[in-house]
């Protein structure tokens, strides 16, 4: 897959926590591809290993306990994984920025907001401290804080506003990939309106391409233009975000839809998947899904299986359902 | 600012009133008649009587203490002592310098060691270097002042001779009684910069300075210790209280003319008065030292100062 | 937040026990927690079989014996009365662990009263109990601890008294903490909605819950109350000769330290290593009570 218009192609990724009572499985031979100016919306539940993964291509997994094991991140055809720290370090923030989940404890209580974003800026541009505190004031007035709040600590800015804060930082030196892990998930139903519209208009402004990291289905049909379904450390589903929306295929991802309530039908009781997320020190063998799946065959437990494009840009992991729509 | 420091000031005077009150009362309650203390066994009676009437020690306790209390405040007059016959003021200032110094010797010792070994501890947790620290911070935890002062003098005065066993005059002198001191503290300042780093170092702004590319000794040295600091300056504060009246013992061991060594001779020959000062004159440094920690807490910490404005 | 604490989901395999047991299982998985129990356990057997287990009587002195240096006969030597110091340490320890129990005993009864009703109740009370909780705060412990005894007068009451008062302040702080930051959780109102009373609100759902810290402070009191004890006992203000007490033990060979250096060395290292062990355990019981903490 030699695509000169893949951003990022993962390869194989394998991440594991070796812990005290164990290795956990966080991502189990993960593959994904990013193409430029593309938003990616990667869903899957808590422990899926969404944010490991975010974290592997940021090359910043606590280790110890955290390893990646095995796998290839190549980032504009470059393995990230071969790079050494000081140029991981002009990557992070210049090439690949992050915004974390939770921003109340994203930002350094003892700093005011323009020395943070000014940080990033002196890191990777050759500019004075004047000149990137003006820049900081630039990027807050651009995320919508007014400018004389610049001297304030994060503790005097709300939950929504500490988000705007972190978004400046993460785009104040334009990078090619952001990386939003659950960007609203701690916010309030509105002010995630807000910073998801605000989200949307700076991705565009700043021709990025984005990873989504989020559970929620409805965001992703907002913003994406491609989804990933995460199950248990590996891709599961991967396609274009109508495609997928109209026909989901991997019985994982038809179960995740079932899930979600339709404002139009008036149902009872909304259809779970059954049983619960595998323990990721001892994973199934074969398809992770396949002990609360109702389409597994006997095969399933002892096959790992491939990814398969079913559809024109619709790749499913899953041999039972390539079979039913003929493409065995 | 200004109103906070203000107001934490005159929020001193009634603690300091508390333990002069303490303070008064527990002699008050003591057995023993002041007077008898003060002429002696071969007092006639009437002397006696006469000095009872003069000092007001007839008086009810209430008007004793505010008397104690007016003669403190507007006369610095805390008593005299009833061993020297002189001011107990005069004597304590004449050795709160060696007290002073002793105590500060100390803290500075617990700081220089303790911070940066808690540091490395914390950033190589579980590596040799912080097994080890970890091992001798409870062990210094552990180690009575006075016992570690007497192995001291046995090492460093008695077999190699390369320190004097007493006094406070010269340099070198000082270097064994603020070693046996400070043992206390840096074992608590080591541990609590390790535990205070190490909850730190996975909190999410740490992870946000990393994603931004910064390197990683910027990442421990600014982002991180600015924060971890925060509670070891409240530990210091509480431990120079600690270090005053460990001083008591360190100067009764190396014969440090400071304001223990007179305490334990007064408490020794019964000499209230200045038991009761010494107590009171180190309450208030105690105090003054606190004040000055919540002033340099709020300064480092905006989450505080922002509340004050 | 951590990251790998989220990434992690909860162990769903590990055995259920009662939190009880639980506490004690991973209490024992720490060496140094059990190297603290057992010399612990060493102590309190020599306190209480001490009349059993000493070689010598403790006050009997031996003057055809004097300063003798460790030997067949007296294993630790003999101090300046040609007493036998093992026997000494030996019904040392009794004092030593009585002092310690029974102060932070009287610590604890007294500062958790005052703390769970300044807790609990909050307003004039709290804030008079509190202010005078700042007072002797402001007193440096060994210092009043010193103050209360020089003022008593030197005895093994009086000493337990003293330690034990000048610690009341920081279990009256613990408790209240932990009072208030339990008495806004949803069991407590939804106890009160069934109309518990205070007392049994404060007896049977806040002190249970708040067991954790006061436990490891207590484990860690007994050794600050042994030290300063034996700081006292060692400035003359506690036990009085000829009775055994570490600390008096030490003052006594403090002015033979020249030449016997044996007699200082051995008291010290008894209070170091009982001290030790105590910080050994209680840091295990912190651990172990409170895993999340475990670093």
């Amino acid at each position: 897959m030699a695509d000169n218009n893949l951003m990022l192609d993962i390869r194989d990724l394998t991440i594991h926590y070796e812990t005290d009572s164990g290795v956990v499985h966080a991502v189990e031979g993960l593959n994904l591809q990013l193409g430029r100016g593309e938003s990616l919306g990667f869903v899957g539940e808590t422990g899926a290993g969404k944010t490991t993964t975010a974290l592997g291509i940021m090359r910043l997994i606590p280790n110890p306990p955290g390893k990646i094991k095995s796998g290839q991140i190549l980032f504009d055809g470059e393995d990230l994984l071969k790079k050494s720290e000081a140029e991981m370090r002009r990557i992070r923030g210049a090439k690949i920025a992050m915004i974390f989940q939770d921003p109340m404890t994203s930002l350094n209580p003892v700093m005011t907001v323009d020395k943070q974003i000014a940080e990033m800026i002196r890191l990777h541009r050759n500019v004075s401290e004047h000149e990137a505190l003006k820049q900081a004031g630039d990027m807050l007035e651009l995320v919508g804080i007014r400018r004389e709040r610049m001297h304030d600590y994060p503790h005097q800015f709300s939950g929504g506003m500490k988000q705007r804060v972190v978004i400046a930082i993460a785009l104040a030196c334009d990078p090619e990939l952001l990386i939003a892990d659950e960007p609203t998930t701690a916010l309030d139903v509105t002010i995630q309106a807000q910073v998801l519209e605000l989200m949307k208009k700076l991705k565009q402004q700043f021709s990025a391409s984005m990873i989504l990291i989020t559970h929620d289905l409805g965001i992703v049909a907002d913003i994406c233009d491609k989804v990933a379904i995460m199950y248990a450390g590996r891709v599961v589903e991967y396609g274009d975000k109508r495609s997928l929306y109209a026909n989901p295929l991997h019985p994982y991802t038809i179960g995740l839809f079932r899930s979600v309530p339709d404002i139009d039908e008036d149902v009872d009781e909304l259809p779970v998947i059954p049983g619960l997320m595998p323990d990721p020190m001892d994973l199934p063998t074969g398809c992770a899904f396949h002990p609360r799946c109702s389409m597994a065959e006997e095969c399933c437990s002892r096959e790992r299986p491939e990814m398969k494009e079913l559809e024109p840009g619709h790749f499913v992991a899953c041999p039972v359902r390539a079979r039913m729509l003929g493409q065995a | 600012m200004l109103r906070y420091i203000l107001r934490r000031v005159l929020f001193l005077i009634p603690v300091l009133l508390g333990v002069a009150f303490c303070v008064f009362t527990l002699l008050y309650l003591t057995p023993g008649d002041p007077a008898r203390m003060v002429l002696g066994d071969l007092a006639t009676d009437e002397a006696i009587k006469e000095f009872r009437d003069k000092e007001g020690l007839n008086d009810p306790f209430l008007v004793q203490f505010g008397n104690y209390v007016y003669k403190a405040v507007v006369h610095g007059d805390i008593g005299r002592s009833y061993s020297t016959k002189r001011p107990v003021m005069t004597e304590i200032l004449t050795a709160f310098p060696y007290t002073l110094k002793l105590s500060a010797f100390a803290m500075i010792i617990a700081i220089l060691i303790g911070i940066p070994c808690g540091i490395i501890s914390a950033i190589k947790q579980y590596s040799w270097f912080d097994t080890i620290t970890m091992i001798f911070a409870m062990i210094g935890l552990s180690m009575p002042v006075f016992w570690l002062g007497l192995l001291l003098i046995l090492l460093f005065a008695v077999h190699l001779r390369w320190l004097p066993s007493s006094g406070f005059s010269t340099f070198k002198a000082m270097i064994l009684p603020s070693a046996a001191l400070a043992a206390q503290s840096i074992s608590m300042v080591t541990r609590m910069t390790r535990s205070s780093m190490l909850e730190v170092i996975r909190a999410d702004y740490i992870r946000t300075a990393r994603s931004k590319g910064q390197k990683e000794s910027i990442v421990i040295g600014v982002h991180a210790l600015r924060n971890a600091l925060i509670p070891v300056v409240t530990l210091c504060g509480l431990q120079f209280g600690h270090l005053l009246s460990g001083a008591i013992l360190t100067e009764s061991i190396f014969a440090v003319p400071g304001v223990g060594r007179l305490m334990v001779n007064a408490i020794m020959s019964r000499d209230y008065p200045m038991v009761q000062g010494g107590v009171l004159f180190v309450a208030i440094t105690f105090s003054i030292v606190n004040l000055l920690v919540d002033l340099l807490y709020a300064y480092i910490d905006p989450r505080i100062k922002a509340e004050l404005k | 937040m951590n990251d790998t604490e989220k990434i992690v989901p909860e162990l769903t395999k590990r055995k259920r026990r009662g939190p009880f047991m639980e506490v004690l299982y991973r209490l024992a998985k720490s060496p140094l927690a059990m190297f603290g129990l057992a010399i612990i356990a060493l102590l309190v057997f020599c306190a209480i079989f001490a009349e059993v287990i000493a070689p010598y009587s403790p006050i009997k002195q031996d003057l055809m014996h004097m300063f003798e240096t460790p030997s067949a006969e007296h294993w630790l030597g003999t101090d300046e009365f040609g007493r036998d110091i093992l026997s000494r340490l030996i019904y040392g320890a009794r004092v030593s662990l009585q002092v310690g129990f029974i102060a932070v005993g009287i610590a604890l009864v007294t500062g958790g009263m005052l703390g769970a009703v300044s807790g609990y109740y909050s307003g004039w009370l709290d804030n008079s109990i509190m202010r005078v909780m700042d007072v002797l705060l402001s007193i440096p412990q060994t210092l009043l601890a010193i103050a209360i005894v020089a003022a008593l007068g030197p005895s093994l009451m009086n000493l337990m008294i003293a330690v034990g008062i000048s610690a009341v302040p920081t279990y009256a702080r613990i408790v209240r903490g932990s009072v208030l930051s339990i008495r806004s959780m949803e069991f407590i109102e939804a106890a009160r909605a069934v109309g518990s009373s205070d007392l049994r609100i404060i007896l049977k759902h806040i002190l249970p819950n708040s067991m954790a810290p006061i436990i490891v402070q207590s484990t860690l009191g007994v050794a600050s109350a042994i030290l300063n004890a034996a700081g006292l006992s060692f400035i003359g203000l506690g036990i009085q000769p000829p009775n055994p007490e570490w600390g008096a033990m030490l003052s006594g060979g403090r002015q033979y330290i020249r030449d016997y250096p044996h007699m200082t060395l051995y008291p010290g290292l008894a209070i170091m290593l009982t001290i030790l062990a105590l910080n050994f355990l209680g840091d295990g019981l912190r651990d172990a009570l409170d895993p999340k903490l475990k670093r």
